[in-house]
């Protein structure tokens, strides 16, 4: 189903944001849209995005490859994005992504074998007083996870499984 | 010291709009519109001596100042992208004392004629950015946001943009072209924002920290503020403080703090009591500074001081990096950032951060060899001057600096 058939408050409220002549300006809120369901972003959206704004459908697949947080391809239901730069890595980041790999028995890059979780490592999330952390992007919009350990983690993924009824 | 900044410290629930009222909220702002002319409003935050908290330290009245009044709409935005490595200050003083950050972003809006501001975020604050928007709902309602404020003719909107995940975006010219719904690329300068900025006209830009400033400067005045820090820098800066520190995190202290207070009165010192081997002042942008020496650590930290020791104060995110830290590490680290960040439009730091980052793989993978870091410390310095912004500068610091100053670690490296 279309965005404006499915979300006209949302599409009517993003583009009362910017003035006529700025329309161009919606299409990274009409992406974050688009991409909330599925957790990504398909042709028939971009295709629809770019008529709502008079822009071609090149210019909007253009921003979906430029910026890490759009996604044109189906992964796990969550994204666990880890943080592993270098204020993080001073605090062990890069031993706890490793150690995450091994309890959840994926790599970095990966999605678990029940399509729930696909695991990656991200650039600076600033909260680098508070490593190890990541963000999970999912149907619940992004959130920040900080002071993680193992279990914490492992504790997190129970309760989001059992939130979309895939507990088990 | 009570905080100027950091306010909800001392202050409970100060993110709750009748708690900002009561302990003196708005009053600057009610102040400035109904009984100021802008360009006073600008005077005042000139006499300050306020410079941009983002890293560059221009300022702030200045800045303001050079708004090309021929050209209309103005337009005001808050630089929220926060995404140095290092850098979690900004994000603190949304979520804790956001009313202050509002505030500020409505008395610049006044003082240069914009009726429309916008807050980029970067797209991962997605839950502060809807923690703003009622922020913002809540100013509506009260009558410190809309049409005809106080019965002037002065209206403001203000409206967030959440990013989507660009380092990139920070610089000022890229994030427009970010809010303007394009990549994210820095523009040719000059003309510079105050001329040509959003939507091509003339639009200030300034960090959240520099915002948060401005309601107490117009409460208190230009002088009790200049009377805070340094003459070089004047009033208080959020330190960020991360790496190996026992307590790291946001310490607002006043321009010209040393890093020895810093480190060891407010962060507790260095974890496992070990030795300061470098520090990195401004983020994985910074050069190293060698602490070879205990007394660099009495340093006052201001921006011309930490200038004589090799490196920039720049947003002052300060790592702190102990002996166990190896530098061929450390710049694999900070290349790999670069080089991922790079937005790709000029040739020197697009084509010089994925050589730089081959190079530093190999080096710290101990396959490396004596010639790889020279070629590696040669490519850095190619770069140097040739990049259309500072990113591809940035990417080069830790790489001059580390091999330069820290040759011992790169020589260990290539034998290992």
């Amino acid at each position: 189903m279309s965005l404006a058939k499915k979300y006209p408050k949302e599409v009517k409220q993003i583009l009362s944001k910017y003035p006529p002549e700025g329309k161009r300006s919606a299409v990274m809120p009409l992406l974050f849209l688009a991409q909330r369901e599925e957790g990504y972003i398909n042709k028939p959206a971009m295709q629809e995005i770019a008529d709502i704004l008079d822009i071609t459908e090149t210019d909007v697949a253009a921003i979906v490859g430029f910026y890490t947080l759009y996604h044109d391809k189906k992964a796990g239901k969550y994204r666990m994005q880890v943080c592993t730069d270098l204020p993080c890595a001073l605090r062990g980041a890069d031993k706890f992504m490793d150690d995450l790999c091994d309890n959840l028995d994926v790599k970095v890059g990966e999605t678990t074998e029940d399509g729930f979780l696909t695991l990656e490592g991200v650039m600076c999330l600033a909260a680098c007083d508070r490593a190890p952390m990541f963000q999970t992007q999912g149907p619940d919009g992004i959130k920040y996870h900080e002071n993680m350990t193992i279990d914490k983690t492992l504790e997190l993924v129970r309760t989001l499984k059992n939130a979309i009824g895939q507990g088990s | 010291m009570e905080h100027i900044l950091l306010r909800h410290r001392d202050i409970p629930d100060l993110n709750n709009i009748d708690v900002y009222q009561k302990n003196g909220g708005f009053a600057a702002f009610k102040n400035a519109v109904t009984k100021m002319k802008p360009n006073e409003v600008t005077d005042v935050v000139k006499n300050s001596g306020l410079r941009g908290r983002g890293g560059a330290g221009f300022p702030t009245g200045l800045k303001w100042s050079f708004i090309d009044n021929k050209n209309w709409p103005h337009y005001v935005v808050a630089n929220a992208d926060e995404s140095e490595p290092g850098t979690f200050k900004d994000r603190e003083i949304m979520e804790g004392n956001p009313f202050q950050f509002l505030e500020g972003l409505a008395l610049a809006s006044y003082a240069v004629g914009a009726t429309v501001a916008y807050v980029y975020l970067r797209g991962e604050f997605w839950q502060l950015g809807a923690f703003l928007d009622e922020k913002i709902a809540e100013l509506e309602v009260a009558g410190y946001l809309g049409d005809n404020l106080f019965g002037t003719e002065y209206s403001l909107k203000i409206y967030t943009h959440l990013g989507a995940g660009a380092y990139i975006c920070g610089e000022e010219t890229a994030l427009l072209e970010s809010l303007e719904g394009k990549r994210g690329q820095p523009r040719n300068r000059p003309p510079f924002p105050p001329s040509f900025g959003l939507y091509g006209k003339p639009t200030i830009i300034n960090n959240v920290e520099t915002f948060a400033n401005v309601p107490m400067i117009l409460a208190k005045g230009a002088d009790w503020y200049k009377s805070i820090g340094t003459t070089d820098s004047a009033g208080v800066k959020i330190f960020s403080l991360s790496g190996r520190i026992r307590k790291p995190g946001n310490y607002e202290l006043p321009f010209g703090t040393t890093f020895r207070e810093l480190i060891y009165t407010h962060g507790g010192g260095v974890q496992d009591s070990r030795k300061v081997k470098a520090i990195m002042p401004a983020g994985a942008s910074s050069s190293l500074i060698t602490v070879d020496d205990e007394k660099i650590l009495d340093t006052p930290m201001d921006y011309a001081t930490v200038r004589t020791l090799g490196a920039d104060l720049g947003s002052a995110s300060v790592i702190v990096l102990d002996d166990t830290v190896s530098m061929d590490w450390l710049v694999n680290k900070t290349v790999h950032f670069f080089k991922h960040e790079s937005c790709g439009k000029c040739t020197p730091c697009r084509e010089g951060t994925y050589w730089m980052s081959h190079l530093t793989e190999r080096i710290h993978g101990g396959e490396g060899s004596r010639a790889d870091v020279d070629l590696l410390l040669n490519v850095a310095k190619q770069m140097q001057g040739t990049c259309l912004c500072a990113l591809g500068e940035f990417s080069t610091m830790a790489v001059v600096t580390g091999i330069e100053r820290f040759k011992k670690d790169f020589d260990k490296a290539v034998k290992a």
